[in-house]
């Protein structure tokens, strides 16, 4: 290490929805590298060692031949200008000021723009709209659960943050002791390595998370349940009971829930029973319920994209007003029946995680993709940009898991464009092609 | 004979800090072409840790290495995988007007495949 070294506090983890904020960067000038992340979990750390400090990918890349950003720029535009149903996906791991161009640029060509969360907890936006939310910060969880529910998640592997600096081990003004004032379970179909910060372990059987909170909410409201829930749901009625009874004695209880519930047979349906039964709860007493989102920004998304179309994903604009659909006008739907016949993709990787029928419709359409790394889309994409790291090299806003923006603060310089930069050319670089909107504003009569 | 048995796609820790080194780097192919499988399942089926076998849905099939687990850890039936490029492929595109394919607990055929590795049939 040389002696060239910058110290950067309270820097900001964009790995996942945690967004910690309180990293310590050691930052090597010379080597123009993070040496170390103080405070970063085993994710942050590795996000820290391998971001930032890459330079030696090209600007750009038109049909796999090495380009600068502008020519990038102009087939980008030539592209977007020339569809007529293009695809916008992806913005989970971007700034809000990057998402807030992708919206702009979909409003002005009418097409059609998603995010990460249509396979993530869109099922679970969708329930929002249903049932509404019990809603907390983490801070109040922090500072008050004393009942923490994980459900249909492995916060251990995939948030570790999560139960150390606001859940299980955090010290909190009510409850002062940490880990000793609160009481864990975990309901999961397997014992994940999350099992071991856990006083109750309740083992579900495969797409039967349903079942379980429905039976629960009738506990919680006095009802009589069958004790054959237990071969349908393979829990024992008296460890619901139990459940029921300790969600209606504590103070403050919080409902913490994973993609155990949204990518299994229920979906909307699995997450409007917890979201209804965190309401039924404060009947008795304070319970919330929260989503544990996955990438950095992805809470983001779902802002920017309500703030600016009034829905948080899978929004149409093809008729110059924003329609949402999800089945219709969601990603996976859209690409599966070949539909767009365009797609612009920024900081996401359908290819590789996509169905098989989805991923053959990108293959045959032309493909825009902005991302820091080679991935399986920008692979097959025909215009593929390089861009700096959100966090690590550019500034800007990232909402937090529940929804608390916060700013970010850069560690490195980096040769490559923002996001926003190359979004934002490329929206006035269209608007140049196309005159304006391609759908005219609708009159008032 | 193959079995059905149903896989769990999820996150682990060493699928998210390879993540980070990149996709197309050779620890997260190696994290997101394994799956985990029930001891007793695996001892039934004639497998030991590092074999492959041959995972078929109703959409695609793939073949990855097993990792054998603890019924206390996983039990019998359920199969553990890295999201990645491989689990995908076991999807369906119907999303049952949601949006979102079923990516966990989809049905599938397990059997041993013999002198032939995940790498030639992933290529």
């Amino acid at each position: 290490m040389s002696d060239n070294i910058r110290i950067i506090n309270d820097a900001t983890c964009t790995f996942c929805g945690c967004v910690c904020d309180d990293m310590n960067l050691t930052v090597d000038l010379d080597a123009h590298k993070i040496t170390k992340a103080e405070n970063a979990c085993v994710l942050g750390r590795a996000w820290f060692k391998e971001h930032g400090g890459n330079e030696n990918r090209p600007f750009a890349l038109i049909e796999g031949r090495e380009a600068s950003t502008e020519e990038a720029i102009e087939a980008a535009a030539q592209i977007l200008a020339n569809a007529r149903f293009p695809l916008i996906y992806g913005l989970s791991d971007t700034t809000c000021e990057a998402q807030r161009q992708a919206v702009a640029i979909a409003d002005m060509i009418g097409g059609n723009i998603d995010t990460t969360t249509s396979v993530c907890h869109g099922p679970s936006g969708m329930a929002f709209e249903g049932v509404g939310e019990s809603t907390a910060t983490l801070g109040e969880i922090r500072n008050r659960a004393d009942l923490l529910v994980f459900w249909g998640g492995n916060p251990a592997e995939s948030h570790p943050r999560l139960f150390t600096r606001y859940t299980v081990t955090a010290k909190g003004m009510y409850v002062p002791n940490g880990r000793k004032d609160r009481t864990v379970v975990l309901v999961d179909v397997r014992r994940s390595p999350s099992a071991a910060v856990a006083d109750i372990f309740v083992q579900v059987k495969p797409q039967r998370d349903f079942e379980v909170l429905w039976a629960l909410r009738a506990l919680v409201k006095g009802r009589r349940v069958d004790p054959g829930i237990e071969q349908v749901t393979g829990v024992p009625l008296a460890t619901l009971e139990d459940l029921a009874q300790r969600m209606k004695s504590c103070r403050f209880g919080a409902l913490l829930f994973g993609m155990g519930l949204t990518m299994t047979r229920g979906r909307h349906f699995n997450s409007g029973a917890l979201l209804a039964l965190a309401t039924d709860l404060n009947e008795y007493t304070h319970f919330v319920a929260k989503p544990v989102r996955g990438h950095g920004n992805v809470t983001g998304a779902d802002n920017v994209v309500s703030w600016q179309t009034g829905f948080p994903f899978g929004v149409n604009l093809g008729r110059g007003y924003p329609r949402f659909n999800p089945g219709e006008f969601t990603s996976v739907d859209l690409l599966g029946r070949g539909e767009a016949d365009a797609a612009l993709i920024i900081a996401a990787d359908p290819a590789a995680n996509f169905p098989q029928s989805a991923i053959e419709h990108l293959r045959r359409i032309p493909v825009i993709v902005l991302d820091p790394k080679t991935t399986h889309t920008s692979k097959l994409a025909r215009v593929a940009f390089t861009t700096a790291t959100y966090g690590i090299n550019v500034p800007g806003t990232v909402y937090r898991m529940d929804d608390v923006a916060i700013s970010l603060r850069p560690a490195l310089p980096s040769p490559y464009p923002s996001d926003e930069e190359v979004l934002t050319r490329i929206k006035e670089r269209v608007r140049e092609l196309l005159g304006g909107n391609r759908v005219p504003a609708m009159s008032a009569a | 004979m193959p079995e059905t048995m149903t896989p769990i796609g999820g996150r682990s820790s060493r699928q998210g800090t390879s993540l980070c080194a990149g996709k197309l780097e050779a620890e997260y192919i190696e994290v997101s072409s394994t799956v985990e499988m029930n001891v007793e399942d695996m001892a039934r089926l004639g497998l030991k840790d590092g074999d492959p076998v041959r995972l078929r849905s109703a959409s695609g099939e793939v073949d990855v290495r097993c990792k054998g687990r603890t019924t206390k850890d996983l039990p019998p039936g359920l199969l553990f995988i890295a999201y990645g490029p491989l689990s995908s492929r076991l999807m369906a595109s119907d999303t049952a007007g949601s949006g979102m394919p079923i990516s966990k607990h989809i049905a599938v055929t397990v059997e041993p495949v013999s002198g032939q590795g995940q790498e030639e049939r992933a290529s």
